[in-house]
């Protein structure tokens, strides 16, 4: 479905050129649940909007079923990190955008945004303006538009990044619904073990700067999976296998946050 | 009583107390009622001015004039800031230019206006769109550098046509900026207009200012700045009912 082949990607600034991802390559099968780990600042941003087909000049090619992408693919939804919802539509007017844009008539694309946003968990929130909902609720919203034009890569990037661990797990659960009622192949960019573990079929660690492909380790937790698999021994294990993996890379990151501090001051 | 009612209730209480405190100044014979006319004549000049015909044609003339103004400043202005946004080696190259004009005392420039336009409404009208012309241009242009870049790529991964960009994203996401150059612009519009007519004794209510100071008839003078304040208020009102109409949010 989706293959990534030696992405190599700078960024000139004027402190010089920062290497941000450098050779990464990864597949995300049909129907797959992919995460992709790093620490922060690791590139995976960077990633994110180049399989997304929003940057251009950077080398190495991504192919969407076995054909190079040249900008923006209509099979490619986009999850972004930041907040996205449109402020001045109400959540199931969010939810139709893409339709609407497409030219899917409104009583149609009303009824597909509401289902939509049942499968979220947003049932009743409809005629809301994202105003008067929560992060996790925009964020499931802006992830319900974003499956509204059935793209076959749903591409997510810290979805509920600034969120804290309890809402999480609990919207991991929805996320882990939805992947099995749309059997949707996912890449999931994330910096929290346990939601990588907790949802993918595969997890791909990166090492911090330039970004790479670090090891890639199989999930063989069973599914249906729940957010209660978190207290069995195998999630454990994962953890601390991955943990160990990100740590050198995370400490990396931090001594680098640290000299950079120290310059400015 | 809702919070809104409450407010109003509020305000109305200062005004009310800014009032009668005024009015005690005066009586007391602390500032001359030639200088500040109590309020409590007031009523009685209003009274005067309708009598003569002083309310509703002028009323109507100034705010037509402020109307117009500030309508071809938005015509002009909205498509000028979006263009210095758009490229953006315009918007760098002009936007100090513009800011600077921003500060120029352009009414200053009434008698130039009066050889091209003549005593007409041509004159007060351009007076009143080169002040607000200014705000809606720089304003615009802050709006749009505003919105959000993720919201425009959530757009761009959607295959949005460039047009389509700017029509469903970066629009709507600049309206509440827009606007607040909009009102701005009428401010500057009407204060400029009532000027022009203050000055060359034409048009609205202005002209009754101008008017009714030549004649010492000082009650009726602050009836007048009054009725100027009430087309302010009615423009803005109905400019934040347009503004709830394009964007409910
Ligand atoms: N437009 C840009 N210009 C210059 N440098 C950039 C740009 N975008 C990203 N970078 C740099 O590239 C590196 C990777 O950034 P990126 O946003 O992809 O990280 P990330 O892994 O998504 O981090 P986080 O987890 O904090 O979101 C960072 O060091 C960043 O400073
Ligand atoms: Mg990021």
């Amino acid at each position: 479905m989706l293959a990534v082949e030696n992405i190599t990607k700078r960024f000139a600034t004027p402190e010089g050129t920062i290497s941000a991802l450098e050779g990464v390559a990864l597949d995300v099968p049909k129907g797959r649940f992919v995460a992709l780990i790093g620490p922060s600042g690791c590139g995976k941003s960077t990633l994110f909007n180049i399989i997304g087909g929003l940057v251009d000049d950077y080398a190495g090619r991504v192919l969407i079923d076995g054909h190079p992408i040249d900008g923006t693919h209509h099979d490619v939804g986009m999850v972004f990190q930041e907040e996205s919802t449109f402020p001045w539509l109400t959540t199931v007017e969010n939810v139709a955008f893409p339709l609407d844009v497409t030219g899917v008539p409104k009583a149609e694309r009303l009824e597909r945004a509401r289902r939509l946003l049942a499968l979220v968990g947003l049932e009743g929130f409809e005629n809301r303006f994202p105003a008067e909902l929560s992060g996790g609720m925009r964020q499931r919203t802006a992830i319900a538009r974003t499956l509204a034009f059935e793209p076959k890569l749903l591409l997510m990037d810290e979805p509920f990044g600034a969120l804290d661990e309890q809402t999480r797990l609990l919207l991991g659960d929805q996320v882990l619904r939805i992947h099995r009622e749309l059997e949707q192949t996912t890449l999931l960019i994330t910096h929290s073990i346990t939601e990588a573990v907790q949802l993918a079929d595969q997890v791909i660690v990166m090492t911090y700067r330039p970004g790479r492909v670090k090891r890639v380790v199989e999930i063989d937790l069973p599914r249906p999976r729940t957010s209660e698999i978190v207290s069995s021994p195998e999630f454990g294990r994962l953890v601390a296998t991955i943990w160990n993996d990100l740590r050198e890379e995370a400490s990396l990151g931090m001594k680098d946050i640290e000299l950079h501090a120290r310059a400015g001051h | 009583m809702s919070r809104r009612t409450r407010a109003a209730v509020a305000g109305l209480i200062g005004v009310a107390a800014a009032a009668l405190a005024v009015e005690a100044v005066v009586r007391l014979g602390w500032i001359s009622p030639l200088i500040i006319a109590p309020p409590s004549s007031l009523p009685g000049a209003f009274g005067k001015l309708w009598v003569e015909g002083f309310v509703v044609q002028p009323f109507a003339l100034t705010i037509g004039q402020a109307f117009a103004a500030t309508s071809a400043a938005a015509l002009a202005g909205i498509p000028c800031g979006y263009l210095l946004w758009r490229r953006p080696t315009l918007g760098t190259a002009y936007e100090p230019w513009i800011g600077a004009a921003f500060a120029a005392p352009t009414i200053l420039l009434f008698p130039l206006f009066l050889v091209l336009f003549g005593r007409t409404y041509a004159t007060t009208i351009f007076v009143g769109f080169l002040a607000a012309v200014i705000p809606v241009v720089l304003k615009t242009r802050e709006a749009f550098l505003g919105v959000p870049r993720v919201l425009l790529d959530v757009g761009r991964s959607l295959r949005l046509s460039e047009a389509a960009l700017v029509r469903r994203i970066a629009f709507p996401a600049a309206v509440p900026g827009i606007f607040t150059g909009l009102r701005l612009a009428l401010i500057y519009a009407l204060v400029n207009i009532i000027g022009m007519e203050f000055l060359i004794d034409f048009g609205g209510l202005g002209r009754i200012v101008s008017e009714m100071y030549f004649r010492y008839e000082i009650p009726g003078m602050y009836a007048a700045i009054f009725l100027i304040v009430a087309v302010s208020w009615t423009f803005l009102a109905a400019l934040a009912r347009l503004e709830t109409w394009l964007r409910p949010r």
